[in-house]
């Protein structure tokens, strides 16, 4: 899932400050599973900015709401007869959510209440981490299903650099060397032989260098 | 056991601190409370393991939102006794509502009724 991060109440005091009527709109899906965005945390912001300027005498409509998705038409539209109640939108949506929003609602000022990080995986109870970077072109086959991507500093495609050390990577003793993970997974699963084969180059065109992507399915287009 | 406790706080009873969320917290001050304590039973004793751990965490959190909002976090606090802990009960909430007069009523409350006479 997409990973994102509460920003700090300050900041979003800061963003909201000139705006009188406020609409805090979460999203259902991945930012409520990561515990950034979901219900709960739009009645958290919500209830703390208006007592934040309750405290100062100042008064503020700050409505709470939460979609099942932003990332899609059909939620988005939910709100769209209320619009005209507010001066601005806090989204708790990833990055994907608030921009389409933004597209969806051009004159209505959105702004990010999360800092999207990842994709990645909920590992512990408070704890996220990063397991895909969308390279658009997948590897795993041929990696021991562990992806040097985005988990190798330096992403790189045939063993690892000289920086491996006990399993670590040199950019920190707490960051598993991607490739000491490929290696013990490739021979768990027996199939070392994997790993004397040279890498062909990879496609970079289909991750970000190649400008913003996307997917066109005409089979499912009607 | 007839303990003498002060008069002006209302308890709310939870089936357990792990019930206590956030929100709660910051509800009870948006409606106008000077303070609120959370009181779990003692840690490691917890009928479902956790919940006061958890209770412990969303207060603090709810301490930090208070003090960035200007409502000011030392209005909360969590205790922790044994439910045969009538004394300590007591006087945990004379405690509290000692430093709640300390710290005088909250901003909100003040408020609330700054506006109440603007409209009469
Ligand atoms: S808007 Fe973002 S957080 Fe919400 S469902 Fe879509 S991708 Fe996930
Ligand atoms: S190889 Fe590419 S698509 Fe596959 S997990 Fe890594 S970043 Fe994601």
């Amino acid at each position: 899932m997409i990973i994102a991060k509460k920003k700090p109440i300050e900041e979003i005091i800061g963003e909201v400050e000139n705006f009188d009527r406020i609409l805090i709109l979460g999203c259902n899906e991945c930012v409520t599973v990561c515990e950034a965005g979901g219900k709960k945390e739009v009645e958290i912001l919500a209830s703390a900015l208006r007592m934040n300027f309750m405290a100062q005498g100042r008064e503020k409509t700050i409505d709470e709401r939460t979609l099942e998705r932003q990332c899609d038409h059909e939620y988005l539209e939910e709100i769209r007869a209320d619009i005209d109640k507010y001066d601005a939108i806090v989204s708790l949506a990833c990055g994907v959510g608030v921009q389409f929003a933004a597209e969806k609602y051009l004159t209505m000022p959105l702004l990010p209440g999360v800092n999207t990080v990842c994709l990645g995986a909920n590992e512990d109870r408070g704890l996220w981490t990063e397991r895909c970077q969308a390279c658009g072109s997948c590897i795993l086959a041929r990696t021991g299903g562990i992806c040097p991507v985005s988990r190798c500093a330096k992403r790189v495609m045939n063993g690892p650099c000289g920086g491996s050390t006990n399993g670590k990577c040199e950019i920190s003793k707490d960051v598993d060397c991607a490739w000491q993970l490929i290696v013990d997974r490739l021979k768990a699963l027996d199939k070392m032989e994997d790993y004397e084969k040279v890498a062909p180059i990879k496609d970079w065109s289909t991750d970000r260098a190649g400008g913003p992507r996307k997917v066109t399915r005409e089979d499912v287009k009607i | 056991m007839r303990l003498k406790i002060p008069a002006n706080f209302r308890i709310i009873r939870v089936p357990c601190t792990g019930k206590v969320d956030i929100i709660h917290i910051l509800r009870a001050f948006e409606k106008g409370a000077d303070g609120a304590f959370v009181v779990g039973c003692m840690e490691g004793d917890c009928h479902y393991n956790e919940g006061n751990f958890r209770a412990r965490k969303r207060i603090e959190q709810a301490k930090l939102i208070l003090d960035k909002v200007g409502v000011g976090g030392d209005r909360v606090k969590m205790f922790n006794l044994s439910s045969g802990e009538g004394p300590l009960f007591a006087q945990y909430a004379i405690e509290m509502d000692n430093k709640i007069k300390e710290l005088g009523p909250s901003p909100i409350r003040l408020a609330k009724q700054k506006k109440n006479k603007n409209a009469a």
